[in-house]
């Protein structure tokens, strides 16, 4: 049995324990395919499903990654600030923004008013496109962020003896 | 790769595909079958990919923070997956209406559903629902955790490596593809063009045997890595007291980070931040009165009119082709049943005893409303059908098409003593848009199920079966 193991772990690469997870998993997703296989829609589901993870690997990280590396560099360079309230202020970016992108990729058939006539259908009222509220509720994230960031951006001053009057605020 | 090889070696573990870039057990580092193939594919690198291995930068990358993530996920996407399963439960598949229909063995063992607690299903599924739309923060900090692994090189050291990457192939592509078309759902944007129970069950199906054999894989390292690093410590540790984890074997931690931005404990209440923000902005839709109003960016979060038929409608009348003669003064409701026929106008119904019941509407796109409802009992109609031991009842509504145009309900739903043909809501007749003359709730059951504009019941004893 032993020397089954070894061979398996020179062959294969792991355990047994590993081969046979990976037998139920592929099983499974197997089957599926098999019996979606003769559904009309098939081929659409096969690109959402692949579609899903290239948009995210491919589109989606490396977009929020660039923008965000962007924003490091431009917090690095310029600007009086130093310390603490440098990092702060990439932050009290950052937050902000992540959160308003989360919501727009969370409710985007809300907010582009992708969906009228079903939603019609379904609710008996019309709709207008959700994109003022959430400009509305981004703008806001964004303005309780700025008011954080400006209250520490004083105690920090105060607190190293700078005159608070002279901060961009 | 300098920077990358001389990792340490994390402990024995049986589970996971050996690492080659650790000492084999001979001391010699060990290539599996086929070797020359892994040797040269590791020799040959597609262009960018030295250099992406390089470029990643955040100190905070590291078996700790992706354990975090993980145990969250591992403690809450079993509600989703098991609400999700029960969901279809819910909705009878005995009776053949719940969708897809032929599932194989890929289904929860046959029972039927309850009607007790009567807000089961609003349970159910707004856990479903709102549970998923709350983690999805959660998934894209996981995902964000581990994407060097995407870009490692080579992508593969043995076959049992191609077949786990093949793996978080499905969990990844799992994952993403539930979140997808569920949110897509609850939003009415049916933009991908295929029957979207079908792909919701399925792809569940796919994401958890991809999440059971990743966790069974996985869960010794994510129980190392949240013991390396005692949460009260990652408590106290300020952004300029970050530093990066120690080189883990699976080349999480970056080989050049930069100096740290956001603390660990930043990082987990960003995360924690955003999942409550989509937490406030979608509970609204369980909600009554005027907290509904929260759900400020989904379709249920305003009521539709005031009034005590103000509340959620799933389909309208219009929608529904419900033409104003068919609720009219001539609108009869047929009950059969032991080979007898009885027919029922609006006025013979509230001739009978009315009972009044506080039921919720739940819907399974994870919105639900608690209103007040009075008609007749459905087991005081099967006994007028001359049934007093009904198997099932088949209610027909008037519409002609449409997917819950009929419902089969089950002997506990026809016989518990809140289960209603109402024909009044809140004191008031039903709006033609909840389902006027008449329209079936019954605690626990699923929206769709309560038949509105009811033209037919046909209770069964249990002999016809």
């Amino acid at each position: 049995m032993s020397e089954v193991v070894a061979r398996l772990r020179t062959g294969y690469g792991a355990g047994l324990r590993h081969a046979l997870l990976m037998i139920l998993c592929l099983a499974v997703a197997g089957w599926v395919a098999l019996r979606l296989a003769d559904e009309a829609t098939a081929g659409p589901m096969l690109l959402w499903f692949v579609g899903a993870v290239v948009s995210h690997d491919l589109i989606l990280f490396p977009g929020y990654a660039t923008v965000d590396r962007a924003l490091r560099r431009a917090a690095r360079g310029g600007g009086r600030e130093v310390g603490p309230a440098r990092s702060s202020l990439l932050n009290h970016v950052r937050i902000p923004a992540l959160a308003a992108g989360i919501l727009f990729l969370v409710f985007l058939p809300g907010i582009l008013g992708l969906s009228e006539d079903t939603y019609r259908a379904a609710t008996g009222q019309d709709r207008f496109p959700y994109v003022a509220r959430w400009l509305a509720i981004s703008g806001g994230l964004f303005l309780i962020s700025a008011t954080v960031w400006v209250i520490r951006l004083a105690r920090w001053r105060q607190r190293s003896g700078q005159p608070v009057a002279s901060g961009p605020g | 790769m300098p920077a990358r090889t001389p990792r340490r070696s994390g402990p024995e573990d049986p589970g996971q595909p050996d690492d080659v870039r650790r000492p084999g057990p001979a001391g010699s580092r060990g290539v599996a079958f086929p070797a020359r193939l892994w040797r040269a594919l590791e020799q040959h690198p597609a262009p960018g990919a030295r250099a992406v291995q390089r470029a990643w930068r955040s100190p905070l990358r590291g078996p700790w923070l992706t354990s975090v993530f993980g145990v969250v996920l591992l403690v809450s996407l079993p509600v989703v997956i098991i609400t999700g399963l029960l969901d279809y439960a819910a909705y009878g598949p005995q009776f053949g209406q719940a969708f897809p229909h032929d599932v194989g063995w890929l289904r929860l063992p046959p029972f039927d559903w309850p009607t007790r607690p009567s807000w089961l299903f609003r349970l159910t599924q707004g856990l479903h629902v709102g549970l998923g739309i709350v983690l999805i923060p959660v998934v894209l900090a996981k995902l964000w955790s581990v994407v060097p692994k995407l870009f490692d090189w080579p992508p593969a050291r043995s076959v049992a490596q191609v077949l786990e990457r093949l793996s978080l192939l499905l969990l990844v592509g799992g994952i993403l593809f539930q979140i997808v078309t569920g949110l897509l759902n609850i939003q009415y944007s049916y933009l991908f063009g295929f029957d979207f129970y079908t792909a919701h069950y399925f792809g569940a199906w796919v994401f958890t045997v991809a999440l059971v054999s990743h966790v069974a894989l996985k869960l010794p390292r994510m129980v190392t890595a949240l013991r390396s690093r005692p949460a009260r410590d990652v408590l106290h540790t300020s952004r300029a007291a970050t530093r990066p984890e120690p080189a883990d074997p699976d080349g999480l931690v970056p080989a050049l980070p930069e100096q740290a931005t956001l603390s660990r404990r930043g990082a987990v209440a960003l995360v924690g931040g955003g999942s409550l923000l989509l937490a406030v902005l979608t509970v609204g839709q369980t909600l009554d009165g005027p907290l509904r109003r929260a759900a400020l960016l989904l379709p249920r979060g305003r009521n539709p009119g005031t009034g005590p038929n103000g509340f959620q409608i799933n389909r309208s009348a219009a929608a529904a082709g419900i033409r104003p003669a068919d609720t009219g003064p001539d609108w009869q409701l047929t009950l059969t049943g032991a080979g007898s026929t009885v027919q029922l106008d609006r006025v013979a119904l509230l001739a009978m005893g009315q009972h009044t019941a506080r039921l919720p509407i739940a819907c399974v796109e994870g919105w639900s409303t608690l209103q007040t409802w009075t008609g007749v009992r459905l087991r005081d109609l099967a006994v007028l059908a001359g049934v007093t031991d009904p198997a099932s009842a088949h209610v027909q509504s008037l519409e002609s098409a449409g997917l819950f145009r009929q419902a089969t309900l089950q002997s506990n739903q026809v016989l518990d003593p809140d289960s209603l043909l109402a024909l009044r809501v809140n004191g008031v007749d039903l709006s033609v848009d909840h389902g006027y003359p008449a329209r079936v709730i019954v605690p626990a059951l699923p929206g769709v199920h309560c038949t509105k504009w009811v033209a037919r019941i046909e209770f069964r004893s249990r002999g016809d079966e």
